[in-house]
């Protein structure tokens, strides 16, 4: 059964907080991954294999570039998992 | 139809690698001696790469002289003749001949020929692949001594102000002598390539764009997120089956000497492969940069003199890069 946005939410904060080290709690909807939550391109990388992994989705790597919120990422992958 | 019964290479059981040698660029080159270019920093650079300065050769120490140094320095270590080495392997991305070989030349200035003489092309997997080779040689009876030899000077190859790739690179040669062994010492290779990404890593143009005009100077250049994802998360696997092959658990290395393209991928992968502390990570590219083809054996030989590891133990070895192509093989260490 597919994941609520918000349970895609909370594992994708999950996955950020152990790559990075932030907060869960600061990882928001609206939040920029390089502005707000200062979150290099190699780490944005590692964050979603990771995701594809927890979710069994798969994110193209031409489509990660788009991905510039965290609410961009979270709505990707909802609607990905169908 | 009848003929005489023709005689074969005789087999010999086991190989292994008896000595490295390495030779590193002249200068040493600091993020901020190639921050301004690319608008970057010595904190941006550490932070993305590891690295702290890479090494460069200047103007006046080639390709071949830095192989010669590294040939030289591994002949003698092992021990040998020059004139019994069988086969002479090289591999680079960087010889600025089409023909012929830089394997020839070389096999000329250390006194090996006339040895049989031949470049690869496989970039960061070359040394692997060419380990691979010369394995399959020794055992075959084909030679009783191949040198190999990883070699590059990347910087003829670089456009300073290049964000993907051109900051990582360095100048190196690194090399082996592998020879026949009471033991086993190099264990089945784990190999391939994926033309599927064929230009994740590759050069800005061809050198017929650049005769006709079309292009300047070709430089290298890469997809570095396909690249990096490609490097860890499919090479953890290659890894897994090297060890699974050679019949040794990851606890039992006393090393894992991967390719130098970047310390977020070195660590990425010690993470993805749930290396035991133990186990000794190379990493050389902190202080030399990522030299291709001359990464592997320039780590394994660094942390040797380092005395980090003793000869005898076990190392697994992994190249990967433009192809995409990946070799990797468990070693006894020299």
């Amino acid at each position: 059964m597919a994941l609520s946005q918000n349970e895609v939410l909370a594992g994708l904060a999950e996955i950020v907080n152990e790559e990075t080290g932030i907060d869960t709690d600061s990882v928001k909807m609206e939040k920029s991954f390089t502005n707000d939550l200062d979150i290099d391109s190699i780490s944005m990388m590692t964050i979603v294999v990771n995701a594809e992994e927890k979710f069994s989705v798969k994110i193209p790597d031409e489509e990660v570039k788009n991905l510039l919120t965290v609410g961009d990422a979270v709505n990707f992958i909802t609607s990905a998992q169908g | 139809m009848t003929h005489p019964k023709l005689n074969q290479f005789q087999t010999v059981k086991y190989s292994r690698i008896y000595s490295l040698g390495a030779a590193r660029g002249d200068l040493v080159v600091t993020n901020d001696d190639i921050a301004g270019p690319i608008d970057s920093s010595d904190e941006w650079i550490r932070q993305r790469t590891g690295i702290i300065t890479r090494r460069r050769a200047s103007k006046a120490l080639s390709l071949m002289d830095m192989a010669v140094d590294a040939s030289n320095q591994a002949v003698k270590r092992a021990g040998i003749d020059p004139q019994e080495i069988g086969a002479v392997i090289f591999s680079t991305i960087s010889h600025p001949y089409q023909t012929p070989s830089a394997a020839a030349l070389l096999a000329e200035k250390i006194g090996a020929n006339p040895a049989p003489a031949f470049d690869i092309s496989a970039a960061c997997a070359g040394y692997c692949y060419g380990i691979a080779q010369a394995d399959a040689l020794v055992r075959s009876g084909v030679a009783k001594y191949v040198l190999v030899v990883g070699g590059e000077k990347l910087s003829d190859f670089i456009d300073p102000t290049d964000r993907s790739i051109s900051f990582l690179l360095a100048d190196g040669a690194g090399a082996a002598i592998v020879g026949p062994s009471d033991e086993p010492g190099i264990s089945p290779t784990v190999w391939g390539s994926d033309g599927s990404h064929w230009d994740s890593v590759s050069m800005t143009a061809s050198l017929l764009d650049f005769r006709d005009g079309e292009a300047s100077w070709p430089t290298i250049r890469q997809d570095g997120m396909t690249v990096f994802k490609w490097a860890v998360w499919e090479m953890v696997k290659v890894a897994k089956q090297a060890l699974e092959v050679a019949g040794v658990k990851a606890e039992e290395l006393s090393a894992l000497v991967t390719h130098q393209a970047n310390i977020r991928i070195i660590d990425e992968l010690v993470k993805q492969l749930q290396l035991p502390e133990n186990v000794v990570v190379a990493r050389d590219i902190i202080n030399t940069g990522n030299t291709s083809a001359a990464s592997v054996p320039l780590a394994m030989d660094q942390i040797l003199q380092d005395g980090l590891v003793k000869s005898g133990g076990l190392a697994l070895q992994i190249g990967f890069g433009a192809g995409l192509a990946f070799a990797a093989q468990v070693v006894v260490l020299p």
